[in-house]
This record gives structure tokens, sequence and C-alpha cells, in this order.
């Protein structure tokens, strides 16, 4: 790829990034959440495999590592949290990766793109996004699955949790900025249909969503911080020894 | 132990090498802050190649299988985070390091005579980190690593003559960056730099013991020794520097493994979050930008309207680093002793290099782009300052001998 060409595809990737400003631009609400709850994170679990997994993989952690993280018995996982098979058609074992029966051509048929691998969403989107972004579907009856998203405009998931949010549409206003330039505004929600949870309940399943997300991108940050608040003590201790080795070294050396 | 060492010494310098080199190298007693940046990296290259064989037993240079071998030593290997996070914290690090150690020689005049060699095989040793930071950053196969081979393999392009699409498909083994690239990137990664590496760090000390370091005073130490020949402001490398240097190890391990513990991936600076999703030639990323330590020069690319102007402005910027010793013509080493103009010099370089690297990293913006190009005027602005300052510079006198 010559650098003119290749200059014209970064300029064209960067359109959308200044162009969409309801969406780059869209205020993320903060997710708010707690890594250390393992119960939050055990509900995250059980959304997780029943809302996500149908058509997202995350297979590159394992359902025994899930169980051993967040304190659920393997066989307690095993009967309730797996529900793919695999090539024998034998009930995925609790120690496999957390792979689902989606292909690559099927995906990109029924979305128009594979639905990405969710095991490192957390770490390329950040969870604020994601917890935003599971929150602000609207019906949008333009697009080919009736839905479309503030955070992510034009996306090609359907709203999967629908049935727990209730349906929704989103009011807009056409305002102009300071350059005379007209930009449609999103004002507010308008409930359609009542879900089946409550607002607040809504965003508390999302939360733990989103706060099993972010395990699943960094399952080890929880351990990783208990075992580095022991190696500062250790190398802080050891730069006072260095401190005081050197302090009784250099006495003889006259400045 | 004695008769051991008899017997050894006998057949292997050891005893004389160990005294040459630490118990009776006689190095400045004034070192300060500035002087542990060339043992911290030491230190990091250390840590680089030890926890780069470990992650090279699970890694697999596959197109098809890299990205998730990485997460593979994320999760189920035995402290393999530990070893991938060393790894990327270290590759910052040894840049943090290197640039804080080019910066004491620039203050102090380091670089100057007799010390010209030591100054370019440092130099050589820069220009390999950085061949060996960027084709490491291929490896973990996520979209930045991706079109950031892209981007920079691409400048080669730039050469006249019909030669850019020749080098760029020579260099990429493929018409895109692929897994011939991915390949060869982690030979070259994991021996071949490696190998230069160790080679100029041991001919950058040699260089460097066989004429003596210098001192924040830039003063020579031998002009004035003792009846044994020792120099009377000279102390023995070991035990006092190595016990100093211990100091500064134990501060530098502080901050690394609070960046490896606590925030690896330094918000995004170190990982970048683009780097967690895997590469994919049909969708390029919304931003591209490498990683922040060859940002100033990425913006010096950038400033330049021109693509193959840019590219020559590009490599001028590293190429003139080698030209120091010789640009620099004042009889006066230490900044302690020099002119106003030089510290206003310096001090200019010192934030156009960091404002360069900041919008080195930012999305293209007209206003970027202008603070970029008088960046790169500044930048290059400094050598042109420097030749025409030192020649007749007025300088403070320098002291016979180290102040404390």
């Amino acid at each position: 790829m010559s650098m003119k060409n290749f200059i014209a595809a970064v300029a064209l990737a960067l359109l959308p990034a200044t162009g969409f400003s309801a969406g780059a631009g869209f205020p993320l609400d903060d997710a708010n959440i707690d890594m250390s709850n393992q119960a939050s994170l055990q509900r995250g679990a059980r959304n997780f495999v029943n809302y996500c997994m149908g058509c997202h993989s995350a297979d590159y952690h394992r359902y025994s590592h899930v169980a051993r993280d967040l304190g659920l018995p393997e066989d307690l996982l095993q009967s309730n949290l797996i529900f793919t098979t695999d090539a024998a058609g034998e009930p995925t074992k609790v120690g496999s990766l957390m792979f689902n029966n989606m292909n690559e051509q099927y995906g990109a048929r029924a979305f128009g793109t594979m639905p990405p691998n969710l095991a490192l969403i957390s770490r390329s989107r950040g969870v604020d996004w994601l917890y935003t972004y599971l929150r602000t579907f609207y019906k949008d009856s333009s697009r080919p699955i009736g839905v479309n998203n503030l955070v992510f405009p034009d996306v090609g998931m359907p709203h999967v949790l629908w049935e727990l949010q209730g349906e929704r549409d989103a009011v807009f206003e056409t305002v102009t900025d300071d350059d005379g330039n007209e930009h449609r505004q999103f004002v507010e929600f308008s409930q359609l249909s009542e879900g089946s949870l409550s607002p607040g309940e809504y965003d508390a399943f999302v939360r733990d969503l989103v706060n099993f997300l972010a395990y699943l991108g960094d399952p080890v940050k929880l351990e990783r911080q208990r075992i580095g608040i022991w190696v500062m003590l250790f190398l802080f201790v050891f730069l006072g020894v260095a401190i005081a080795l050197k302090k009784e070294y250099w006495k003889d050396i006259r400045k | 132990m004695n008769k051991f060492m008899e017997w050894v010494d006998a057949r292997f310098p050891a005893t004389k090498m160990w005294e040459e080199h630490l118990s009776k190298y006689y190095a400045p007693k004034n070192f300060n802050f500035w002087y542990y940046f060339g043992s911290l990296a030491l230190l990091v290259l250390v840590i680089q190649i030890v926890t780069g064989i470990f992650l090279t037993m699970n890694y697999k240079p596959d197109g098809e299988l890299a990205f998730t071998s990485v997460e593979y030593i994320m999760r189920d290997v035995n402290w393999g985070w530990l070893m991938r996070y060393m790894h990327s914290t270290g590759a910052s690090m040894f840049f943090v390091c290197v640039y804080l150690h080019m910066l004491r020689g620039m203050m102090y005049g380091s670089y100057q005579k007799p010390r010209e060699l030591i100054w370019i095989f440092g130099m050589l040793i820069y220009v390999a980190l950085m061949a060996e930071a960027f084709m490491g950053y291929l490896l973990p196969w996520g979209q930045m690593s991706y079109w950031g081979a892209q981007v920079i393999i691409s400048l080669f392009g730039a050469i006249p003559f019909g030669l850019g699409d020749v080098i760029t498909l020579w260099l990429k083994g493929d018409y895109i960056v692929a897994d011939a690239t991915l390949n060869r990137f982690f030979a070259l990664h994991v021996i071949a730099v490696p190998l230069v590496l160790i080679f100029l760090v041991i001919f950058h000390i040699i260089a460097l013991h066989e004429v003596g370091s210098n001192n924040p005073d830039g003063v020579d130490i031998k002009k004035k020794k003792d009846e044994n020949g020792i120099p009377l402001d000279g102390i023995p490398f070991h035990p006092y520097y190595s016990v100093k240097d211990l100091v500064g190890v134990a501060g530098f391990l502080i901050v690394f493994f609070a960046i490896v513990f606590f925030a690896p991936e330094m918000g995004g600076y170190f990982l970048e979050h683009a780097n967690f999703i895997p590469s994919d030639p049909l969708k390029t990323p919304e931003h591209i930008a490498p990683v922040w330590y060859f940002t100033p020069f990425y913006a010096i690319l950038r400033a330049i309207p021109d693509k193959l102007g840019g590219v020559i402005a590009m490599a001028a910027a590293i190429v003139v680093l080698f030209f120091l010793p010789w640009l620099d013509r004042s009889k006066v080493r230490s900044i302690r002793y020099r002119s106003t103009a030089f510290k206003v010099l310096l001090t200019l370089f010192c934030i156009a290099f960091v404002v360069l690297g900041y919008f080195g990293m930012q999305a293209p913006s007209p206003l970027g782009t202008a603070i970029s190009r008088i960046c790169t005027l500044i930048y290059f602005g400094y050598f042109i300052g420097l030749f025409v300052i030192s020649k007749n510079e007025k300088t403070k006198p320098v002291p016979e001998r180290v102040t404390s």
C-alpha cells in the first residue's frame, strides 16, 4: 500500500470518529463495577452465558477458570452455565474454552459481520462504553434489525435484552452548532412497552454483566493486585536496606 | 579459594577483568541522580531477555495462532501474565531509561572528546532498540501491532527510483503484512537484534572503561592522580557504585512493579486498547499511533507535508544525533559551566521532544500539525544552534577538581 493510499485509508477511518459525534462523543455513564464483588460476577456470568454466548464466543478463557475465580463449584457450573456441546455432541466439558457453535460464515450472513469474541472486549472498549452501550438501544425501523444504538450508531447487533428493558424510542432534536451545521441531538428515551425488569433492575443486570466482562478481559487482576502489595512492601524494605548499605560504604568517601 | 582463582587466572583473565571493570575501575565520586540510568538500562535488558525466553516457550509466531497464544500465556500458563506484563512494561521502561541516559549525556557533554565512540555505540544501541521494539510490537498480532507495522513498513515505500515498492515487498515477504512478516519479525526480535544489542552494549562499556567516565562537572579526573596513579577524585566502581546503583535498582523496581501489578496498560500508553482486538487486514482502526516512545519521530514525519520529505526528516532526526560530538564545539562539557544560550537551547529541545511525542499520539489536527512543525524546527534548530554557539561560547571557569 502506498503512503497516499494509506493516508487516505486512515483519513477515511478517522472520519467516522470525528463525524459521529452522537456516537464517539456520546457521554458514557460510569459503569461503577466492583470486581471483588463475587456475587455480582456470578450473576454476570449467568447473564453472559444466557444472553451473549449464543452469538459471542469467549474462547480464550476456560469455564474451569471461571469456576475457580468466581467461587463456583465446577459441577454447579457444568450443570447450570454450560449450554453448548462439543464436536461429539457431548455437553462441553468444564475444562474447555468458552466457545460457542456459531461459525464465521453464518455470523457474517446473519449480522453482516461475525459477532466479536467478547473475552477481551472490556479491554478494547472499556467498561463504561459497554455499560452505556447495552443501555442505549432504541427502536429504529430504518435499520435491518429494527434497532439502533446511541453509543454505536448503526450497529449490527440486535437488542438482545429488549425483553428485560422493554421497547424504547429515542427522541431527537435538530440543533445548529456555532459553525451553522445542523446536528441530530439525542433528547430522551420514551418507553414503548414495559420490560420485565424495572429501569433500576435493568441497570443492575447490565452492571453485573459488564463486571463479568471486565473479569473476562483481565481475569488475573485481583490476584495481581494482591500479590503486588506484597511485592511493593518487599521492595520498600529492600530500598531501605540498599540505602543503609550505600551510606555505610560511602562513609569513608570525602566529599 | 585463592588457589582456585590462581588456577583460573592462569587460564582466563577473571581477576584481571574483575579489577579492570569493577574493583579497580575508578569512577568520579560525584555522580548524581542522572547516572543511575545506564545501569538501569542494563537491568531492563536482562529483564527483557529473561522474560522473553519464558514468553518464547509458549508464544506461536503464526498468523492464525499468535493472538490466541498470547491470551493462552495470559490465562493458562502459570505466571504467564507476569512474564508478559514484565516484558511489555520493560519495553517502555527501557526507553524511559535510555532517553534519560541520553539526556544526561547531552547535559554533561559526555559525548565530547574523547568519548565520541561511546556516544556512537550508544546511538547504535538506540537504533537497534527501536528496531527491537518495533518488531516485538508486531508479535501480539493485535490491530495496533498489525496496522502500526503496516504504517512503518509503508514508509520505506517513499524510497524513490522504483525501489520503494520492491523494498517494502522484500521486508514484508508478502503483499500485505502477513504470516511471513510475523515469522521473520519473530526471528529478528528473538535472535538477531538481541545479539546485536548485547554486542553493542559490551562495546559501549569497553569504550567507556577505556577512557573513563565523565561526571556532572565535566572535569577530567585523570589529570589529578595520587602517587599510586589513582585519580584523586576517583573511587572504585565496586563496591561504591555497585552499592549506590543498588539503591537505583530498588527505586526503579518500585516504579516498574507498581506498573506491572497495578497498571500494566498504563492507561493505554504501554498496552494500547486497540491491540486487544485480533489483527484484521480488512478493518483499519479508527486511530493508528505508534507506542509513545516512537511518537516524537512520528510527529516529525507527519509535520512534513511531503511523503518522502517526511521520511527523510524522520530519519535525519535520528541520524543527526550521531554527529553530536562534532556539532558541539565547546571546550566545556558540563551544563554547569556553559552559557545561558546552551541552557536555553537544551531546554527548548527537551520541550519540543515532549510536545512532539504528545502530538504524535493524537489524531492529526490542523493545530497539532502547526505545533508539530514548530517543534520540528526547534528539534533541528538545537543542532544548528549548538554548532553556531559552541564555537566561541562564553563559558564559566571549570574547577580543577570535582565539586561535591
